[in-house]
């Protein structure tokens, strides 16, 4: 759009006081949010705190109708979706919309189409050696696999794209806790290794607060807390609302 | 058994034409969740293309082989009607996306009638000839005087109609392509988070519907060996009654259904009663809607959460 505001030199995603509506409902009543590269940046709220509309919304769907999102300085609010897709930003989203009419292998090609296919073999390599899993159900159509199975499938079809900015929302969903695991040691493997920057959405807050940077607590629209990941983990708030059986 | 081959021969024939038809409905139904009432017309409108095409190359250029002539007939004729399919997408149905459901309908309406009256204005109500192109016929057998036979130009509607499906069957299962029109298809909004631009597949999908048509088109001006402006309409309704039996959104459903329709329509003429032919068919469209309403190769509609 017009005049913006030179971002901060690190910071590759700010959200900026966003504002996003479902008809007359405000869900986001001005939030800001800021990701630097090479970061791990967590969002952390309960249901209905408005986590996934802004991982939404930083994709215009729906757009913000007040506020501003930036990506490596550039005005992407209102950029058309699969133009900002195209900056290589992945997302995993929620409810992980896996094409349950296509193999898992489609899946996976559709993850890499921002690519241009360039690193498929290589990048389909990465994605099994995660995700063991997978490559036995590679021909199997998305739509039959297990809650967990197309979990993995949404984070590998995110990764398949290289992005360089991976936006999770609620990867332990419906997890077990090995794998749980197994996926948080894995983002932290590519967060460390290949530097990714990576925007956590999660309720398992203990994890993500572990794992991430930095870290937000979203409550009804609204950023109520903002700091390092461990030092929020400290926060009496935190550990009464989000840790301690306080989860909704 | 003689007048049964020939049926047979001619159902198919007829069934080749309506499954191409069909399969821009359940293309376009399958993606935006419209049903296209226009594109009957554009079939219509493909024929009147191909016929004044034809009649350019074989008396303005005096092309003297048949088979040449038709083949560059083809071709425009594909060309020039995904060009006007895509156009109305532009024009009639984009605008009104996001909008509720029924306005893209009866915009489509409103297209079908203002192509049936533009060719009715601009080429004149009479049904428009071609010279017969093709007359030659094999005969198969033959009894007591009664000939069954297979005419060349049946040939070539069957297997021009059988290589192009296959094609197309190629380009919706193994190209990039096809697979960002299934994912569109399946969840619009994850397609787009991918990078795939929805209104180009959109737009791409009548463009294909429109050529296949056009096949279609071409097909029928030279079978029947003439067109006129409201020809689109019942071939048109037809092939919608083909795509609905085979369960609309499945392509192998539209070529199946469209068979199906042309082999009741053929044997429902030669067994029963010629005049009641319509009826036939159509009937089928009001049994499969109230017993059948998922269609033969159709999957169950679910509600998405």
């Amino acid at each position: 759009m017009s005049q913006t505001s030179p971002a901060t030199p690190a910071a590759m995603l700010s959200v900026r006081g966003v504002k996003t509506f479902y008809g007359n409902i405000m869900a986001l009543k001005g939030v800001d949010v800021e990701v630097n590269r090479g970061e791990i940046v967590t969002l952390i709220g309960s249901n209905g705190a408005g986590k996934s509309t802004l991982m939404m919304t930083i994709f215009g769907q729906p757009r913000a109708r007040e506020g501003q999102i930036l990506y490596e300085g550039r005005d992407i609010t209102r950029m058309p979706t699969h133009e900002i897709a195209q900056l290589k930003i992945a997302q995993s989203p929620e409810g992980r919309r896996i094409f349950p009419r296509m193999t898992v292998y489609e899946n996976l090609q559709m993850g890499a189409s921002v690519d241009g296919f360039a690193h498929f073999d290589e990048d389909l390599l990465k994605v099994f050696t995660l995700f063991p899993r997978l490559k036995e159900r590679i021909s199997q159509r998305g739509g039959t696999l297990s809650g967990g199975e197309q979990q993995m499938l949404a984070i590998g079809r995110a990764l398949m794209s290289r992005p360089r900015l991976l936006m999770l929302d609620e990867p332990s969903l419906g997890l077990a806790p090995l794998i749980v695991r197994q996926i948080f040691d894995a983002i932290r493997e590519l967060n460390r290794n290949e530097g990714l920057t990576v925007f956590l959405v999660e309720q398992n807050a203990f994890h993500a607060l572990k794992l991430a940077h930095r870290g937000y607590v979203l409550v009804n629209g609204v950023v109520t807390l903002a700091g390092e990941g461990r030092e929020l983990l400290e926060r009496p708030e935190v550990r009464a609302a989000y840790l301690e059986g306080g989860r909704h | 058994m003689d007048i049964f081959v020939q049926q047979l021969i001619n159902g198919l024939t007829l069934g080749s034409i309506y499954g191409l038809i069909a399969i821009g409905y359940t293309m376009v139904f399958g993606i935006i969740g419209m049903v296209n009432f226009a594109h009957g017309d554009v079939f219509m409108v493909s024929a009147f293309i191909a016929l004044i095409c034809f009649l350019l190359l074989t008396t303005v250029l005096g092309i003297t082989s048949i088979f040449l002539a038709l083949a560059i007939v083809l071709v425009v004729a594909m060309f020039f009607t995904a060009l006007t399919n895509w156009a109305i997408e532009r024009v009639a149905y984009r605008p009104l996306r996001g909008s509720f459901r029924l306005a893209p309908m009866i915009s489509a309406i409103g297209m079908s009638i203002l192509l049936a009256n533009f060719v009715q204005v601009s080429q004149g109500p009479r049904n428009k000839p071609v010279p017969p192109m093709i007359g030659d016929v094999i005969v198969l057998m033959e009894r007591d005087g009664y000939q069954v036979t297979l005419a060349w130009k049946q040939v070539i509607i069957m297997v021009l109609t059988a290589a192009l499906l296959g094609g197309f069957w190629y380009l919706v299962q193994k190209t990039s392509l096809g697979r960002a029109q299934r994912a569109c298809e399946q969840d619009r909004k994850m397609a787009a988070l991918l990078g795939i631009n929805v209104d180009h597949t959109i737009s791409l999908t009548f463009v294909i519907g429109a050529a296949l048509a056009a096949v279609a088109g071409v097909m029928y001006l030279m079978y029947y060996g003439v067109v006129n402006f409201a020809d689109g309409f019942v071939p048109g309704v037809k092939a919608f009654t083909a795509a609905v039996l085979g369960g609309i959104g499945s392509l192998p459903g539209a070529v199946l259904g469209g068979l199906l329709i042309g082999l009741i329509e053929t044997f429902w003429s030669a067994y029963f009663s010629i005049e009641y032919k319509d009826v036939a068919a159509f009937s089928i469209l009001a049994v499969t809607l109230i017993f059948l309403p998922q269609g033969l190769l159709g999957r169950p509609e679910v509600e998405k959460v």
